[in-house]
């Protein structure tokens, strides 16, 4: 499989294809060894606590930043030779922060489509019209609006646009929601849908945000201490800790909180136990957060003594904390 | 896997085309824009104003016991210095917008980079002929005994503004590549600051120490100032001038040099900062910059 040739991608679907990425600092290693592959269609959302890697990976994969090593294959290209070509066949969703101020938005999306004229098929038609896509992102009643003008939220949709405007086969999306107030978010999930169920994009996603992975994902990857640590869909990932069942209830004006593998048994003989006394009866069944927590907080752990193998004390002092 | 070579250089003609229409759309566009909203018509107006009630009081004096006006002398040379400073409006732009992501947006559209320094090129050199008409119709209009009636003075004109573009807007491309925010930019206000000081813009270069006056040949906005000065003054004026002199030919050369290497360097120095961009630096220079506001 390695050594395929890469222009073989179509064939099998693989559309990213990373093995053995590394990503050094100084003596630091952000990335120590991060393999995965994502197939033509899919959602996958990278997800890990703040400083995990989660950028470095995707700006490595979008060719913005240089590996140390490893080997990375997007669209059948190593994108850090990657040529204006293929860069017009990936979609970047950059955060804009207050760039591009005093255009309009309309003008804006049009301006950018320009750019993928040449780039157009027979089967993929470019750029995507700019009218079209400001509905999509239901952005319609703010076209003639200059960009700075735009709240949180239209200003992201407008990102997305923009990222979408030469009709991307690869969408990366970094954080996306991030400073997004709920309804915009929920408006941002139900695009990022649209877009996978009618376009086939295949969506990358870093996120920290649990429920956001597990909405939009079709595979969760969690990245932690440099490796990605789970890779599944979402009630996958949550089986792997079996045992972290929640029970709360409560008996003669007290609250009680219990976690169990059990928890139907734990249930059946409290009521035996109780009967009518128990009240407020809440079960939680074990959940991706729980698989997360505990893949985290056991790679933070094993990734300390890895790097204190050796010194003995130092070791100590890292297993304690 | 890769195209054969015909169509690869028929492919990569016809992608440079639309970069460079679409870097010319894009200039256009931001041109137009600097011109219809509020804040950068103020920017526009208010450095000629300020300029041209400066020269109206001076307008009387004359400048040693030449018969010249100091006003009629230093029109041109406001002319020749306004034109060096679209060096300061590149750099300032590209620093910018390096910190608030446009660039970025740039390096993930295909041809992207090429199309944003044409537009680049096309918005501060447009800016700048524009200011300059702003500043030299009235001027004409207030001050008296300048020789820019026939067709030579604009010849003139025309070659001096178009070589002298070629020497400083690379040159503001690379310093605006170099320094990594918008407030460093501070810095390369002073040098410049002392460059228009010294290079004859407001009084006569001849009346300066011999070392200041070596000094100040060696920049572009001494010789932008002559070029501007040959243009618009009349033959009488060239006794103020180093060796009574318009010295075409030197100003061709200096600018000429100045333009060569500029334009050798500033595609290393931008690839090289174009290299470096990504999303993570974009944010943390947003960062930066909104903790100096909070």
């Amino acid at each position: 499989m390695a050594t395929k040739p890469s222009n073989d991608m179509d064939v099998d679907g693989v559309v990213l294809d990373v093995e053995g990425l590394r990503m050094r600092y100084g003596t630091t290693d952000v990335l120590r060894d991060v393999t995965f592959r994502a197939r033509h269609g899919e959602v996958v959302a990278l997800l890990g606590p703040n400083g995990a890697g989660k950028t470095t990976t995707i700006e490595i994969l979008e060719g913005f930043r240089m590996r140390s090593a490893g080997r990375v294959s997007v669209l059948g290209t190593d994108p850090a030779h990657a040529d204006e070509e293929w860069r017009a066949r990936v979609g970047v969703v950059l955060q804009s922060w207050r760039d591009h101020g005093k255009w309009r938005v309309r003008e804006l999306l049009a301006h950018f489509g320009t750019y993928y004229v040449p780039y157009a098929t027979d089967a993929v038609p470019r750029p995507w019209d700019a009218g079209q896509l400001l509905a999509a992102v239901g952005l319609s009643a703010h076209a003639g609006d200059k960009v700075r003008t735009l709240s949180g939220g239209q200003r992201r949709r407008l990102d997305v646009a923009i990222g979408l405007v030469g009709r991307p086969e690869l969408l990366f999306l970094d954080e996306p929601t991030a400073g997004l107030d709920p309804r915009a978010r929920y408006e941002f999930h139900d695009l990022v849908h649209r877009l996978a169920a009618e376009h086939r994009t295949t969506i990358l996603l870093t996120t920290h945000d649990l429920a956001e992975a597990e909405k939009l994902a079709d595979r969760i990857m969690i990245l932690s201490g440099g490796r990605i640590v789970a890779d599944g869909t979402a009630e996958e990932l949550a089986r792997r800790t079996a045992g972290a069942d929640e029970v709360r209830w409560t008996c003669g004006g007290r609250r009680f909180r219990h976690e169990t593998a059990q928890s139907t048994q734990f249930v059946r003989e409290l009521f035996r136990e109780h009967g009518e006394a128990v009240g407020e009866l809440e079960v939680r069944r074990a959940s991706l957060e729980d698989t997360y927590m505990a893949l985290v907080r056991e790679h933070e752990q094993g990734s300390g003594a890895d790097e204190a193998a050796g010194a003995g004390e130092e070791r100590q002092a890292v297993t304690a904390r | 896997m890769k195209p054969t070579n015909s169509t690869n250089s028929t492919n990569s003609a016809h992608l440079t085309g639309t970069a460079l229409r679409a870097g010319w759309s894009r200039g256009v566009i931001e041109l137009r824009q600097t011109f219809t909203n509020g804040a950068d018509l103020v920017s526009h107006l208010l450095w000629p104003v300020l300029m041209l009630t400066t020269l109206y009081f001076m307008r009387d004096r004359e400048f040693g016991a030449s018969g010249l006006l100091l006003g009629t002398l230093a029109l041109p040379s406001i002319l020749g210095m306004n034109a060096a400073m679209g060096m300061m409006t590149m750099s300032q732009v590209l620093t910018a917008e390096r910190e608030d992501g446009t660039l970025l947006r740039a390096k993930a559209t295909p041809g992207g980079m090429r199309s944003y320094l044409t537009g680049k090129v096309i918005t501060v050199a447009g800016g700048l002929v524009a200011d300059l008409a702003i500043l030299l119709v009235p001027g004409m209009l207030l001050i008296d005994g300048l020789a820019a009636g026939s067709a030579g003075s604009w010849l003139t004109l025309a070659w001096v503004l178009a070589l002298g573009m070629l020497a400083t807007l690379p040159i503001g491309a690379i310093l605006g590549s170099l320094f990594p925010s918008a407030r460093s930019q501070g810095l390369i206000q002073l040098p410049v600051l002392a460059m228009i000081a010294i290079s004859g813009i407001f009084y006569p270069v001849t009346s300066l120490p011999d070392w200041l006056q070596t000094l100040a040949q060696a920049t572009p906005i001494y010789w932008l100032g002559l070029g501007m000065r040959s243009a618009f003054l009349p033959d009488s004026a060239v006794q103020v001038e180093i060796a009574d002199s318009w010295r075409h030919l030197e100003t061709a050369a200096v600018l000429g040099i100045w333009a060569a290497v500029g334009l050798a360097l500033a595609p290393v120095v931008l690839r090289r900062m174009a290299r470096r961009e990504s999303g993570s630096g974009v944010a943390e220079r947003r960062e930066k910059a909104l903790r100096r506001v909070g």
